[in-house]
């Protein structure tokens, strides 16, 4: 068999894309309307994750002027961002402590 | 860390992302699941913190610190101290930063590109795949960032509830939207950043512009789609970054948000496009078929009310969102607790979209400490309104309005609503005889089967109370 090159990286992560899109869509609609809201702020929580790119921003090696700016932006940006990670779980355990069964 | 093993720990969280949304299924599951989201993220600000290298340098150390630190006690004193009835508007916030945090990591990636892995060497400009990945990433970002704040700024009544029309608003947005475009165009074809930062600009105009016409009314349907939008910008960050962690969550927070936004425009009969085009809302369509309501009005007060729900077998309490705003939740379960003692069945009716956001209603009465066996959504209950004795209605109305089933002339003709006619008796508090968000008169205030309690929510439920 001959190799006919190799798959490009972008092609791995759509693939990864497109099948958490699925399984967004099973996993979601199976959620109970009753947390709706709680599904929004943990929602908002998983979306800080972006924290990983702030991390990589702040990290850079400071050779330039450009690489002050991106160790700015970044710290802004994990600022940001660990208000959602923080904000987000407490905000959603808060509400969720308070679902109470039938005694 | 070995590239192969970082790989895997930020699949670990992802997938412990997916298992923490796949736990909201039940209330019983939820908060593990919760925990186990939490872990996730842990995971994944370990492992890329170690993967940064060395970071011993002051600098580096005091901004990683410093940032997790400040935001992280922002969001513990907001998460702690936000009333629940402002929820909206805090999801609201939460979206923005997604979309602003989005943004900063992709002007930060253009800044710095070979730090990000997205330098080509040989032409010594950004990949062609990143610089578009980047283009979207800030457009995505910014029009979340910009359009949440508006959307919280209305919710919050800092900026007026009723669209903001103007001429030539669709030609405008249009226009942006093929700006956009080229300028995307020209930095990926130019790689100069000038364009770059050109499209960010206009991306954030954006936002503004595409969120200002749409109504008070259709606030939760705005906000699920912008959570929705948060997630995709993240998950383009995601792309540039090659991370599998973000990618899965970008999905999962993008497919959440359009459920809910597919969700909540079922609930309104409202198609996604009439939404975002805006306009909805604001002014009361006279008398919705145009002829004048003539029927008096029966009125009571708490004693009569109190009358009512003493010989009554079972009773279903709709709430709506002037519950919430009147903070009556409290004495509502007080009045359930006394009913409940008298041998009342009590349960609680959900409409999707009571309230200001999707499952809005659901908090608030968890928070009362109303059980969650007693309350139900619409499919649910909507067949009992014919076996139930008095239906109390407190704070909502278009949801209970029946001439969304008859009236074709109605704005809210073939939107589902609560049956709540059906029921022997409906008690109906309300301030007066004002239509309701959505702006249509509801004829069920003239019934002969209605009772009107004119009162504020919170006062009149305890004064029932103290009737009993």
């Amino acid at each position: 068999m001959e190799l006919v090159g190799t798959i490009d990286p972008f092609i791995f992560r759509f693939t990864i894309f497109v099948l958490a899109l699925f399984i967004g869509y099973y996993v979601v609609w199976s959620v109970t309307p009753a947390l709706h809201t709680p599904l929004m702020s943990v929602s908002n929580a998983i979306s800080g994750v972006v924290v990983v790119g702030a991390l990589i921003a702040v990290g850079v090696p400071l050779l330039t002027e450009a690489s002050m700016g991106s160790k700015i932006l970044g710290t802004i940006a994990l600022v940001l961002a660990s208000i959602n990670i923080f904000g987000g779980f407490m905000v959603t355990q808060r509400m969720l402590a308070m679902y109470k069964k039938k005694n | 860390m070995d590239a192969n093993l970082e790989a895997i720990l930020y699949l670990v969280s992802g997938v412990l992302f997916i298992v923490g949304i796949r736990s909201l299924s039940s209330p019983e599951t939820a908060r593990t699941g919760n925990l186990l989201s939490m872990l996730g993220m842990a995971i994944a600000i370990i492992v890329t913190i170690i993967g940064l290298g060395d970071i011993t340098d002051p600098l580096t150390m005091g901004m990683i610190a410093g940032g997790i630190l400040l935001g992280g006690g922002i969001g513990a004193v907001v998460a702690l101290r936000v009333p629940m009835t402002d929820m909206p508007q805090v999801v609201g916030i939460l979206n923005s930063f997604g979309g602003i945090a989005a943004v900063l990591v992709s002007v930060a990636a253009v800044l710095s590109p070979a730090d990000f892995n997205i330098l080509d060497a040989t032409t010594n400009a950004l990949f062609l795949g990143s610089s578009i990945e980047t283009s979207l990433g800030v457009i995505i970002g910014a029009i979340t960032f910009s359009g949440s704040i508006i959307a919280a700024g209305k919710l919050q009544g800092l900026i007026s509830g009723s669209p903001i029309v103007f001429k030539g608003q669709h030609p405008l947005n249009a226009l942006m939207a093929i700006s956009a475009v080229v300028l995307v165009c020209m930095f990926v074809i130019t790689g100069d950043a000038t364009w770059f930062w050109a499209v960010t600009a206009l991306a954030f105009l954006m936002g503004i512009t595409l969120i200002i016409p749409i109504g008070g009314a259709d606030m939760p349907v705005v906000i699920a789609i912008l959570n929705s939008y948060s997630g995709f910008a993240g998950a383009i960050v995601g792309f540039t970054l090659g991370n599998t962690a973000l990618i899965i969550t970008g999905a999962l927070v993008g497919s959440s948000g359009a459920i809910l936004s597919y969700i909540m425009c079922k609930a309104m009969n409202r198609s996604f496009f009439s939404v975002m085009l805006g306009g909805f809302g604001g002014e009361v369509a006279a008398g919705a078929d145009g002829v004048e309501e003539t029927r008096p009005v029966k009125r009571g007060n708490a004693d009569d009310a109190a009358f009512i729900l003493k010989s009554a077998g079972s009773l279903i309490i709709v709430p709506g969102y002037g519950m919430a705003v009147a903070q009556a939740q409290h004495a509502i379960r007080e009045l359930t607790d006394e009913l409940t003692e008298r041998g009342v069945s009590v349960k609680f009716a959900i409409h999707p979209v009571a309230g200001r956001m999707p499952g809005h209603m659901n908090v608030l009465l968890a928070e009362a400490n109303v059980s969650y066996d007693d309350v139900y959504e619409l499919e649910d209950i909507n067949s009992e309104f014919a076996q139930t004795d008095v239906v109390l209605v407190i704070g909502a109305n278009d949801v209970t309005n029946p001439s969304a089933k008859t009236d074709t002339s109605s704005p809210i003709y073939g939107m589902p609503v609560l049956d709540v006619e059906n029921a022997g008796t409906v008690l109906f508090i309300k301030r007066s005889l004002a239509s309701g968000y959505a702006g249509v008169n509801n004829p069920l205030f003239f019934e002969d089967n209605t009772m009107m309690l004119f009162s504020d929510a919170k006062k009149m439920v305890e004064d029932i109370v103290k009737a009993l």
